[in-house]
């Protein structure tokens, strides 16, 4: 692999996160480093999705903390994490379902956005010029997922793998440092994975995004990770690159279930 | 022939204000998912603030000229309808955020009662009078039966005509600017909304300022028609009827079925009322809403929503 990685842009530390009596997280660490596919692996109930929430600012974890590009997240919420560049898909779906696939990849552009509401609501010159500029940049990212045939569809009525495109499409649209993936592959058949799989390398490697991603189909994520992280019952038992954690006699056994 | 159209003018009418609270009810809705009881309440406030500013903002500037008086105090009404919203987002909506659309209905009707309570300890609790230069007919009583009138005059067309603008001019902003669209990108996942960076309270202020001033207006209209007084919250219980007809997350459905159910009630009234001795006004939309939610819970214009198992 010839792609530069660069330094750490992402810093997990100490992450606890209770909910009422229920560990769902204990004591993670972990970074991610510019430019890197990092996956986050386990079996089911490990703590993958908390994770990812903790890192998105939808839960706020009880112990350690999260330093992005050297500013440190306090108690904040999705919102704000989206304005420091970190886009996210997710897991069972979240698009907008009544709106086109234009109209849900052009909301991903809603950050990027200077013209006020009056200047939109009368339409006039800047707020016309800024919604073509953002047009065309929507454009360019339906032809990269191939999704040009479907673009004036209500995304409800699209396919499951097609969605599952459209959701990329929306977080891509933000221009993100970090992507967030939240089992990008789940449901899928095979040809869909593999199309996926092809994306997400191309996000990486043409748009350098650094992406996050989290699997609990240990094949894929293999081929395509730089690193890996394994979590189970919330706790990190393996970190390393795929082969390295694929020897890993605590993984080996988490997810073939002999005794722990 | 010209009873019948003068009653199917009179349905129209009538039936266009029923679409403009129904049409408030829908914004809210669409954007926040919240069924706002309280559109009705609403109503009657920014009624109250359009009637009262009409008449104590010509005392303290001391300014003679009516249509100055009611610009200023239509201004002043607005103001008061986006303190509203603020608050409501500020005080309730902010700490609801992910919960049960029962919860939400809930403190929507609590807000119901303190919007009503808060805006009769203002603007005091009597019948005011709005007058906003609209021409009168005096064959426009409040007599049970043909409610609404025979004669086609002015004012409703008037009415009919500022209505049709509002109606327009949203339809406009949700639907080609980028804050519309992020508006219906709230009003279909609060989550996901967020993951993108949208923020969700000033959406909220925003939305219910926008279903403050459909308020504001159908409060003008039907306080100029009937004065304002505590019966206007009321009008709101028709918009009920209204929106299942229509489908609770369809402008347009809001519209049509409010004139639907106006022309239905007016015409039911007039041919069919005498044959089973009256009333059918009473319960014309609430029978024919429940029909709908017999054979097409979705309203005409609704999404139908099929979950996946």
């Amino acid at each position: 692999m010839s792609k530069v990685i660069g330094d750490v842009i992402l810093d997990v530390r100490n992450i606890s996160l209770r909910f009422g009596g229920v560990k769902a997280l204990t004591d993670i660490s972990f970074n991610v480093k510019e430019h890197e596919i990092r996956a986050i692996i386990g079996p089911n109930g490990a703590g993958k999705s908390s994770m990812l929430n903790c890192i998105n600012g939808v839960y706020t974890p009880q112990e350690g903390s999260i330093t992005f590009r050297g500013q440190t997240f306090d108690h904040m919420n999705s919102r704000q994490v989206a304005e420091m560049g970190i886009a996210r898909t997710f897991q069972n779906l979240a698009l907008f379902k009544g709106m086109s696939v234009i109209d849900n990849i052009m909301s991903g552009r809603n950050l990027k956005i200077k013209s006020n509401i009056l200047l939109q609501a009368l339409r006039i010159g800047p707020a016309q010029r800024e919604e073509e500029q953002h047009r065309e940049k929507v454009e360019q990212i339906i032809d990269f997922l191939e999704i040009q045939a479907f673009r004036k569809t209500p995304v409800g009525q699209l396919p499951y793998g097609l969605q599952k495109r459209v959701d990329l499409g929306r977080a891509l649209a933000m221009e993100p440092q970090v992507l967030l993936l939240d089992e990008p592959m789940a449901g899928m058949n095979l040809e869909e994975k593999q199309d996926m799989c092809r994306f997400i390398l191309d996000v990486n490697d043409e748009f350098g995004t650094t992406i996050v991603l989290i699997e609990h189909d240990m094949g894929v994520v293999m081929d395509i990770s730089d690193r890996v992280v394994v979590l189970d019952y919330g706790k990190k038992i393996g970190d390393g690159e795929p082969e390295e954690v694929r020897n890993n006699e605590d993984v080996i056994s988490a997810y073939l279930g002999t005794s722990h | 022939m010209a009873f019948f159209l003068e009653t199917l003018f009179g349905g129209l009418m009538a039936g266009m204000l029923y679409s403009l609270v129904a049409l408030g009810f829908v914004l809210i809705f669409k954007a926040s998912g919240v069924f706002n009881f309280a559109q009705g309440a609403m109503v009657l406030f920014a009624a109250l603030a359009m009637a009262r500013f009409s008449e104590w903002i010509p005392q303290w500037l001391g300014i003679d000229n009516k249509i100055i008086g009611n610009v200023l105090a239509f201004m002043g009404a607005a103001v008061m309808m986006f303190l509203l919203a603020w608050l409501v987002e500020r005080l309730v909506l902010r700490h609801l955020v992910n919960q049960e659309g029962v919860t939400l209905l809930m403190a929507t009707l609590g807000i119901t009662y303190f919007i009503d309570g808060l805006g009769q300890t203002i603007f005091g609790s009597a019948v005011y009078r709005i007058d906003v230069g609209m021409p009168k007919e005096p064959i426009f009583v409040l007599d049970g039966v043909f409610q609404g009138g025979l004669l086609i005059n002015k004012e409703d067309l008037i009415a009919a005509l500022v209505a049709a603008c509002l109606v327009l001019g949203l339809s406009l902003f949700f639907q080609r600017t980028p804050t519309g669209r992020a508006l219906r990108a709230v009003a279909d996942d609060h989550q996901a909304a967020q993951s993108i960076g949208i923020p969700l309270n000033r959406m909220w202020v925003i939305v219910w300022f926008v279903a403050g001033i459909t308020a504001l207006v159908a409060g003008i209209i039907w306080g100029s028609k009937i004065g304002v007084q505590f019966s206007l919250t009321t009008v709101a219980l028709k918009a009920l009827p209204v929106i299942i007809l229509g489908g609770l997350t369809s402008v347009p459905g809001a519209i049509i079925g409010g004139l639907i159910i106006g022309v239905g009630e007016k015409l039911s009234e007039v041919y069919i009322g005498p044959m089973v001795g009256g009333g059918i006004e009473l319960w014309f939309a609430y029978v024919l809403a429940l029909v709908f939610l017999l054979f097409r819970p979705q309203g005409l214009f609704g999404e139908k929503i099929i979950d996946r198992v």
